[in-house]
């Protein structure tokens, strides 16, 4: 009983909101270019579908190629830097710096080095710095990571410099990688997002173009319209992930 | 006692920052002996074991050890196993580092786990095993090289009392099948007097002997060995000897 009350709550929740919304709109006569009712978002999305989709796709495509160049680098440098403590002590600052200048500050110089025909590419660009923090300081912590004692058994043992990597600093960083890349996805998508506000100028046709060009046509149902479509992507990419994690987690641990 | 396979000659060992830690200290360890090393924490027992291990070297004086691959092997406090290996893998871990073709590793992994009694659990990883198992399992990544001398770092600290006892009969009965000298460090009287042959009590700041009392008994111990006054005598001895100790050391 609780338990079902318990998953229905949130679904009353938004329909209790949607309605409140719906009837406002109504008795109030908000004009629609300021709040659309509910049901003129849903028909926004109705009729903008097609597009509405494939800009979702753009957008997706985007996080996705920037999350697998972000890990491809964060990786790289994590695994030197984790072999090489002074390596390690050089890159550190940068990686900060990178991490805590806000992205949308950078979208201007990026868009001069992609050029103006190339925005997809600077969008590209922007993401991978914005993905790349949460990978490369999880890779980091998590080549750190193993158990000290089983170090002391893989000197025991004689283990070379390779054995010790490849059998035991990256499979005790396994957990560390995963959590590190499900928090780099919600951020390639914010990144993808922003990037393109950004650099956006029609030539990367993305959710984010939408909203922007629907907002300059006081298009608000069709810009909530996106911003839905917007919101589904990320969670359902989010819940993906996070299944993902955890099947790769009982596979590392057995449970 | 049959010539040593390891000793401690005139060891001291400075911790920079802690000054002495351990020594001056002098033990051997004859083959196939099975020693306790007794002492208040902070008396430097780990240390000695660690120093027989090879994983770190003495200030002065010299440590002689079984030092060929796999002629020495350590379990620690806790399982210390590789929690993404199955039990299998972990315990032929020493061999697949050695370059033992997996096959034959596997094989005699599996035999070291039948050993311990836990053939059934091969394929479970240390998060499915209980803590005895997991501990088992330890002891069998311990024995698959067939060491000449196996160190046990407080292996029974974190069992409960009907696990540790029966472990401490199976660490008997697999050491009557090959014999291998043992040293293992414990702060509980009882259980290294019921273990050991040679039970030695080490006083704190720094580590030194501070007594040693011979345990003439068969290994593996007979049936009711803890009620005998053999049992009762020894551990008596190394009581007193211990809060000798811990007095000097306050």
């Amino acid at each position: 009983m609780k338990r079902a009350l318990l998953t229905v709550a949130p679904l009353l929740l938004i329909a209790g909101l949607l309605i409140g919304w719906e009837l406002a709109c109504r008795w109030l006569q908000v004009p629609v270019y300021r709040l659309p009712p509910p049901s003129g978002v849903v028909l926004a999305l109705a009729k903008n579908t097609p597009l509405l989709l494939a800009s979702a796709w753009n957008t997706f495509a985007m996080a996705l190629i920037s999350l697998v160049v972000a890990s491809l680098i964060a990786c790289t440098i994590a695994l030197a830097a984790a072999l090489n403590g002074v390596f390690e002590r050089a890159v550190r600052p940068l990686a900060v710096a990178l991490q805590v200048t806000p992205v949308i500050a950078l979208a201007p110089l990026f868009q001069i080095w992609a050029g103006i025909d190339h925005p997809k590419t600077a969008v590209v660009a922007l993401t991978v710095v914005v993905a790349f923090f949460p990978i490369y300081s999880g890779a980091v912590s998590g080549l750190r990571s193993a158990d000290p004692d089983l170090q002391r058994l893989f000197d025991l043992y004689g283990a070379t410099r390779w054995q010790r990597l490849t059998r035991l600093l990256i499979p005790s960083a396994v957990p560390f990688l995963l959590e590190g890349h499900k928090v780099a996805v919600g951020l390639s998508l914010v990144g993808a997002v922003v990037a393109e506000f950004a650099a956006g100028s029609g030539g990367s046709q993305g959710l984010a173009w939408r909203i922007l060009e629907a907002g300059n046509h006081l298009q608000t149902d069709k810009m909530m319209a996106a911003l839905l479509v917007l919101a589904v992507m990320g969670g359902v990419l989010h819940t993906i992930f996070q299944l993902l994690e955890r099947r790769a987690l009982l596979w590392w641990r057995g449970r | 006692m049959t010539s040593p396979i390891a000793s401690l000659e005139a060891v001291e060992v400075d911790y920079p920052g802690r000054g002495r830690a351990l020594g001056p200290i002098s033990f051997a360890v004859g083959a196939g002996e099975i020693i306790a090393l007794v002492g208040p924490s902070g008396c430097g027992k780990s240390t000695a074991l660690r120093l027989l291990a090879g994983l770190e070297g003495p200030t002065r004086g010299t440590v002689r050890r079984a030092a060929g691959r796999g002629e020495t092997s350590v379990v620690f406090q806790s399982p210390t196993l590789a929690p993404w290996l199955t039990a299998a893998a972990n315990v032929a871990l020493p061999l697949d580092l050695s370059g033992t073709p997996k096959g034959e590793g596997r094989a005699l992994a599996r035999e070291a786990l039948a050993a311990v009694g836990l053939a059934a659990a091969a394929q479970a990883k240390p998060a499915q095993l209980s803590g005895g198992m997991a501990m088992r399992v330890s002891l069998a990544r311990a024995l698959v090289t067939q060491p000449k001398v196996l160190l046990l770092d407080e292996p029974f600290a974190a069992l409960d009392e009907i696990t540790r006892r029966a472990l401490a009969d199976d660490i008997l009965e697999l050491w009557r099948q090959r014999r291998p000298a043992i040293v293992f460090v414990t702060h509980n009287v009882e259980e290294a007097v019921y273990m050991a042959s040679r039970v030695l009590v080490m006083s704190s700041g720094p580590g030194r002997l501070a007594g040693e009392t011979a345990v003439d008994a068969p290994s593996p111990r007979p049936e009711g060995f803890r009620t005998t006054p053999l049992f009762r005598a020894a551990a008596e001895a190394v009581s007193n000897q211990l809060s000798v100790a811990m007095r000097g050391a306050a």
